[in-house]
């Protein structure tokens, strides 16, 4: 277990180099710190003072991989490369633009992000499994089918949609909940309330209908007519046969979004005006601050790695015939 | 008059050129020509797909670019150079050229005469709404309004109803017979409800706003149908950027095997690992500053904004391009240990004849499935992108942009809500008709499925 670990370990490893030369090369190579300097102070009438004068601030004036001048190791160590890309591997992201520290900024705007996207998974699991359970239950009827034809129409519905239309009838029309902000303490249910609804519900399509699938496959196995012909009831079948066994395809998808979990939802945490990293990533987006953009595409892969060691552990947890090696 | 060919329009007419001669192919071939069958024996299958090509037809004549000639100066002679304008139109613009040119001042409600917000009045009697300058400008008084509407929507209906009873009778006479194991009847309805919708709408169309306006008193009727080009386009384009590096690589990985396969493997482990949206942004961010630094390319703005598409086309597919390509080596894995594959190798076949003659053809199915049920993905993602602010230029026109433009409307007071409700009715239908398609098509040519 423990070695299968560590080799897992040094697999990701090249994956995140790879990462890193990507960004590399995309934010300094393709687009050099010049151009930048003068996307950020303003197109056409910007001195080359003042661009050297960002870059010097910023610490990009240096030369992107070797540094030819400088003594001694300062070699490698004195240039862009080494201090912008490879020390995301000591998650050290330096600063954003606005002067403030990336690391702790992700520090404190992960509890926000959590508080949503920890319920919007559970609730959205459980409900998706149960209306899809509910389905297989009542399969080859007009209430499947007519529960279908609602899941391919939720489907179709653009994620905006339910977030524009709910704010607008829940916050707007009905007054239940404040249309957006965050509170502290207990206080703050009454403003998660209304996005983990709307995330669930904009989820529930498309994931019933997959689940659906994989439960009728799981259905018309011998071993579950075997379980209906030595009498169990079609409940006992379900949940104890069906359930249990669709277990593992259903963990392939779900496992590995658990880290990212930490990312937040931008669309969501962006309407609603939630201070989570989600929001954060969106303003950086918008404001074209590139190293928090950077630091966030650097930290979404190192989840998604983790992602995979939990979905390969969780295997064997839930399926006794796979064991790592 | 010049026409002017951009190069998604291109793209674009090459893509419906494979899709007709892809279509050909199909017929000729007993084998497809039976899977092609049991699309067209679903019901829902025709009617999504009798939608679709309704989409397909406007993005079509949206297409068809051109600069019109401006008029010869007064003073020129006949051998002067003729100019042309800058603008780039299309012919859907020539066809709404009534709503593309007869702009309000802002907000007015669909079907309305009078603007949406007060102004005060020209005589300085107060404030009042003013009237429209084209919608309902043709009464004396705005207050028959209601009556006339309702005349020519009734005419509208009226046409409707006969145009479709002629096409009902034309098909059920002529081509049913021909292929009865055609859904005719799916056909017939959907039709239905489109002419009827059609002409009530181009009944109305010349004398009123149907839709109404947005913020800057565009017509939502002319952005909503020009948004559906941008919608197909990039829902098509980006399949087609994706699918030679997914073909090739795929097949590539699963056939040869060993650091080929590593290398690949590779590969899509990294790109798959950063989240989509994340490199998106980075690559749009970059794209716009390298747009931004060469003016000198685009003769046109039509042209910078058809580069910027094409571009988030092309990034799309980049993202997106690691799902089929393991689906593909997957499936290549299992069929290179197949009898034919084998008789194949031991005859001497070289290996790159193999993977053209004996695997691409046994995993077109998988493809063809992927690109229909990644279309309405994409469409969605458009939206959602521009949102964010890395979706289009935003000097295009597409439902992403409309959403954008008009998500702060819902807390005026009172509120607008038509150029809302009308972006997203389109996508929906749009989208529902895709995922509809996507599910027979898929239905029809995974094997899995055929033995269940």
């Amino acid at each position: 277990m423990l070695t299968y670990l560590i080799r897992r370990f040094l697999y990701a490893l090249p994956i995140l180099i790879g990462v890193n030369l990507l960004t590399f090369v995309l934010f300094f190579v393709v687009n050099t710190p010049d151009d930048m300097a003068r996307m950020q102070l303003g197109a056409k009438r910007v001195t080359p003072e003042a661009i050297e004068k960002w870059k010097v601030e910023r610490g990009y004036d240096k030369p992107l991989l070797w540094n030819a001048p400088a003594p001694g190791t300062d070699k490698v160590t004195n240039t862009i490369f080494f201090e912008k890309s490879l020390s995301m591997f000591a998650f050290e992201f330096g600063q954003a633009d606005d002067g403030r520290d990336i690391l702790n900024e992700i520090r404190t705007r992960m509890g926000p992000s959590l508080a949503i996207a920890i319920p919007v998974f559970i609730l959205g699991l459980w409900s998706a499994i149960s209306f899809a359970l509910l389905l297989v239950f009542f399969r080859a009827t007009y209430l499947d089918f007519a529960g279908v034809v609602l899941c391919v129409a939720m489907m179709s519905i653009s994620s905006l949609f339910y977030i524009i239309g709910g704010q607008w009838l829940i916050s707007k029309v009905w007054h239940l909940v404040p249309i957006s902000g965050l509170g502290s303490g207990l206080d703050a249910t009454r403003f998660l309330i209304l996005p983990v609804v709307i995330s669930v519900i904009g989820g529930l399509g498309g994931a019933a209908r997959w689940y659906r699938t994989i439960f009728l496959e799981e259905s018309n196995r011998d071993y579950v007519r075997t379980a209906r012909a030595k009498g169990l009831s079609e409940l006992a079948v379900l949940f104890r046969h069906v359930l249990k066994n669709a277990m593992i395809p259903i963990l392939t998808g779900v496992v590995v979004v658990i880290p990212s979990l930490f990312l937040g939802s931008l669309l969501i945490e962006s309407f609603f005006g939630i201070p989570g990293l989600g929001s954060y990533t969106i303003d950086a987006i918008n404001a074209q601050d590139f190293a928090v953009v950077r630091a966030m595409v650097f930290i979404g892969s190192v989840l998604y790695i983790v992602g995979l060691w939990l979905t390969d552990i969780s295997y064997t947890l839930v399926d006794p015939r796979i064991r790592l090696s | 008059m010049k026409f002017v060919l951009l190069w998604s329009d291109l793209l674009f007419f090459l893509l419906v050129a494979i899709c007709i001669g892809g279509a050909w192919w199909a017929y000729r071939s007993p084998q497809l020509a039976a899977s092609w069958r049991q699309v067209g024996a679903s019901r829902s299958g025709v009617a999504a797909a009798t939608v679709l090509v309704c989409f397909v037809l406007v993005a079509l004549l949206d297409s068809v670019h051109y600069r019109e000639r401006l008029p010869a100066q007064p003073g020129a002679d006949a051998g002067a150079t003729v100019q042309y304008a800058v603008e780039v139109k299309s012919a859907l613009d020539a066809l709404l050229s009534k709503q593309k040119t007869n702009t309000e001042k802002t907000y007015s409600a669909p079907l309305a005469t009078h603007l949406f917000a007060k102004e005060s009045r020209a005589d300085g009697q107060g404030r009042d709404y003013p009237r429209l300058k084209f919608g309902g400008s043709h009464l004396a008084d705005p207050a028959l309004s209601e009556a006339d509407v309702r005349e020519r929507a009734t005419f509208g209906l009226i046409a409707g109803l006969s145009i479709w009873g002629f096409l009902a009778f034309v098909i059920r006479r002529y081509a049913q017979p021909r292929a009865p194991w055609f859904a005719w009847n799916a056909l017939i309805w959907t039709l239905a409800g489109i002419v009827v919708i059609v002409s009530v709408v181009l009944a109305l169309m010349p004398y009123y706003h149907v839709f109404g306006t947005d913020k800057v008193g565009n017509d939502v009727l002319y952005l909503t149908l020009k948004s559906i080009r941008t919608a197909l386009m990039i829902g098509t384009l980006t399949t087609l950027a994706m699918l030679p590096a997914a073909l090739l690589l795929g097949i590539l990985a699963g056939y040869k095997g060993g650091w080929i396969d590593d290398l690949i493997q590779y590969v899509y482990t990294v790109l798959n690992s950063i989240p989509g949206v994340l490199l998106i942004a980075a690559a749009i961010l970059m794209m716009q500053v390298v747009i931004d630094a060469h003016p000198e390319w685009f003769a046109t703005a039509a042209e910078r904004a058809d580069a910027r598409l094409l571009s988030l086309c092309l990034i799309m597919g980049i993202t997106s391009w690691t799902g089929l390509c393991r689906l593909l080596r997957a499936e290549t894995l299992k069929l290179r240990e197949l009898e034919f594959v084998q008789a194949a190798r031991a005859f001497g076949v070289s290996g790159f004849s193999i993977m053209a003659r004996h695997i691409l053809p046994n995993v077109m199915h998988i493809v063809m499935i992927s690109v229909v049920m990644d279309f309405s993905g994409l469409v969605l993602a458009e939206a959602v992108l521009s949102y964010v602010g890395i979706g289009v230029d935003p000097s295009t026109i597409s439902f992403g942009t409309m959403i954008n433009a008009a998500r702060m409307e819902l807390a005026r007071e009172p509120m607008v809500w038509w150029s809302l409700i009308s972006a997203f009715c389109f996508m929906f239908v749009l989208v529902l008709a895709a995922n509809l398609f996507a599910d027979v098509v898929r239905d029809a040519f995974d094997p899995r499925g055929r033995a269940a």
